[in-house]
């Protein structure tokens, strides 16, 4: 995937030096030809490098979850007694039975449908806000604009901790504690100064040229946000996306908080899959089923949307 | 289509004390082809954002018309600009960048179609309505720009530099498509540039500025031929008017051992004793050295059409004088000792103190 992204990149810059010097300056054009064969023997190796050091973290980041998806098919008592990379070969004993008990168990369905139900308000409303705020704070003039987006930002360094019993509070005296819409806001809040931060700098990265061509053109800054910001911003879009989604979906803490142990009906997945060992007691083995089917989604999202994260669609916008 | 006013027009940049533009006095008429003109800094593109509403205009009045924009915003004004970059929308095809403005405006679907396929044919644009900006190449990026605009059919076009990104030979076409698709349009227009040769050869009139100052502003055969200052005659022009800077003495301007007589009016007009005397690479005679100013040939540039001798006088070997042999004289060779004289018509004396031209 990276290699096809990057190849037509690495052929328009090369493309461009004969074009647009060759024909005026005739002369340099020898001397770049004898350079070009050392040039690319240290772009290779640069690149070589590169690719070492891409392959390294990939693997370091890849066995631990390819040894959970192992043992998740492996027998119990197989499983306490050797390691996971002893199944990968003969005699091969794997078997269904970890997830045919994880989904078996009272509540881990509706567990899953919670999580869902949870984190994709949670993902979507602060999208939302974020997208007009750092529209606002990219191209919309008003005093105190700067001092309020360094504020926003210093939010970042506040832990969410902190904010638990004071919060826990305010929601008790609504009357939202159990409720889903207390963990819809509160991730909201938690994911607000993040998102507004990154959505600005894309958003205020935006050619200016092209804002003020549409102001021109009659745009207000409703038609400019919806017209404009919107879809040239969606690869920051998709990449906030899946930060918030990720972030909710693991989440156990703010939901357990919020919602608490007496509403588990509205509990999500981290939750029940928490609750597995506890009511089990040894049934630790079924953790690795259970963490597995919860990755599943994350994965499913990641695959969606990674296009968005290497591709931008702001080519040809200017000059070029 | 209207006439375009600036009255005394001024832009401080916050933070700044010598203004971008200062109280700039200016008027468009109707249907012309205005051109403004400077180098970089002169505060040429500013003058082009007030008139566009997107620089605000700290004293002075904008006029578009009869009627008073100086406070109006952008997409109140009626106007249309193509930007340097093209401002293109990214995400849009090029029927959806050119009926933008048609769209916002809620025109019925059968009536954009119509207009943008209309500019769409007038600009070569048809094959290309289906394809997105990244698709397309920079000349074609700028006639989609040019485009934009002219589906409008605004009361004026306002452009920065639109040819600046595009290679030299597309640049000298797509230069007189502009300006003929101007005239047919009949719209006023203001068009920066920091080329002399563009302003020479679309304007109807140039502006020419410096230091947000407005210089000169006449038809470019006038500003070619008497420039008010030694800086008009230095950019216009190309090779560049040679100044020379000299003094007064009984009677006129000493000139390498030679006197330019000076009327009376020249005289008092005079603020002190220096003089520049300016003569374009066209206004010299070429003769043998005992008879004009000798000097030695450096280098000669061959263009085909013409060339350009590049001359060292021998009174001051620091000195480059740029020449153009006429047509009837034969091209001097590198190495060659000739005398040069100036044709008394293409002589141009300036005050050296102030910069300004002597009356004639």
């Amino acid at each position: 995937m990276m290699r096809r992204i990057l190849r037509p990149v690495v052929v328009a810059a090369g493309d461009r030096t004969p074009s647009s010097g060759a024909a005026v300056l005739a002369p340099p054009a020898p001397i770049r030809v004898a350079l070009r064969p050392r040039r690319s023997l240290r772009s290779r190796r640069a690149r070589l490098l590169l690719h070492c050091a891409v392959s390294l973290i990939m693997v370091v980041w890849i066995v631990p979850t390819i040894g959970l998806l192992v043992s998740s098919f492996r027998p119990s008592s197989e499983l306490s007694r050797s390691g996971w990379w002893t199944a990968l070969a003969p005699p091969f004993h794997f078997t269904m039975s970890n997830y045919e008990n994880v989904l078996s168990q009272q509540g881990m369905g509706r567990a899953f449908v919670n999580s869902l139900f949870i984190a994709i308000p949670a993902t979507v409303i602060p999208l939302f806000v974020a997208a007009f705020a750092a529209y606002a704070f990219s191209w919309m003039e008003f005093p105190g604009r700067d001092l309020l987006f360094v504020v926003v930002v210093g939010l970042l360094v506040v832990p969410l901790q902190t904010t638990l019993i004071p919060i826990l509070k305010i929601f008790a005296d609504w009357g939202l504690t159990g409720k889903f819409l207390a963990v819809w806001l509160a991730h909201t809040g938690y994911g607000l100064p993040f998102a507004v931060y990154l959505l600005r700098n894309f958003i205020g990265s935006l050619p200016r040229s092209v804002f003020e061509s549409a102001f021109i053109d009659g745009a207000s800054h409703v038609t400019a946000f919806f017209r404009l910001a919107v879809p040239m911003s969606v690869p920051a879009f998709a990449a906030l996306a899946i930060f918030q989604f990720l972030f909710v979906w693991n989440d156990l803490l703010v939901a357990l908080i919020y919602i608490g142990l007496s509403n588990s009906q509205n509990l999500p997945m981290t939750a029940a899959i928490a609750n597995l060992v506890n009511s089990l007691g040894g049934g630790w083995y079924l953790l690795s089923a259970a963490a597995f089917l919860s990755m599943a989604l994350p994965l499913v999202v990641f695959f969606a949307l990674q296009r968005y994260f290497v591709r931008g669609i702001v080519g040809g916008a200017v000059k070029g | 289509m209207a006439k375009v006013i600036f009255e005394k027009a001024t832009r401080i940049y916050p933070g700044t004390q010598t203004p971008a533009v200062s109280s700039l006095d200016l008027e468009i008429e109707d249907g012309e082809f205005m051109v403004l003109v400077g180098p970089s800094g002169s505060g040429k593109t500013t003058a082009l954002r007030m008139l566009a509403g997107l620089e605000a205009v700290d004293e002075g009045r904008i006029f578009i018309g009869d009627r008073d924009v100086t406070d109006v915003q952008p997409k109140d004004r009626d106007i249309a600009m193509v930007f340097q970059n093209y401002a293109l929308y990214p995400h849009m095809t090029v029927a959806e960048n050119i009926g933008f403005h048609l769209k916002i405006k809620k025109r019925p679907k059968a009536e954009i179609r119509q207009r943008v396929l209309e500019a769409a044919r007038l600009l070569d644009l048809e094959p290309y309505l289906d394809r997105k900006p990244a698709r397309l190449s920079g000349g074609q990026r700028q006639r989609v720009a040019m485009g934009r605009a002219i589906v409008r059919q605004p009361q004026v076009f306002l452009m920065d530099e639109p040819l600046s990104n595009l290679d030299a030979k597309l640049r000298v076409a797509t230069r007189t498509q502009i300006a003929s698709l101007q005239r047919r349009l009949g719209v006023t227009t203001v068009y920066v540039t920091h080329d002399q040769v563009e302003a020479m050869t679309m304007g109807d009139r140039v502006a020419v500025l410096r230091d947000g100052i407005l210089q000169q502003c006449d038809t470019p055969r006038v500003l070619f031929d008497r420039p008010i200052n030694v800086f008009v005659a230095g950019f216009m022009g190309s090779p560049q008017m040679n100044l020379i800077e000299t003094s007064v003495s009984d009677g006129g301007v000493q000139f390498a051992g030679r006197t330019i007589p000076l009327t009376p009016t020249q005289r008092a007009a005079l603020t002190s004793e220096g003089v520049t005397l300016g003569v374009r690479p066209e206004g010299w005679d070429i003769v043998s050295p005992n008879e004009g100013v000798p000097a030695i040939v450096e280098i000669v540039e061959e263009l085909g059409s013409d060339s350009y001798a590049y001359v060292t006088p021998e009174y001051d070997p620091n000195r480059t004088i740029i020449v153009r042999p006429n047509s009837a004289q034969a091209t001097p060779h590198k190495g060659d000792h000739i005398g040069l004289v100036p044709r008394p018509s293409a002589i141009h004396l300036f005050d050296t103190a102030t910069g300004v031209r002597l009356p004639d």
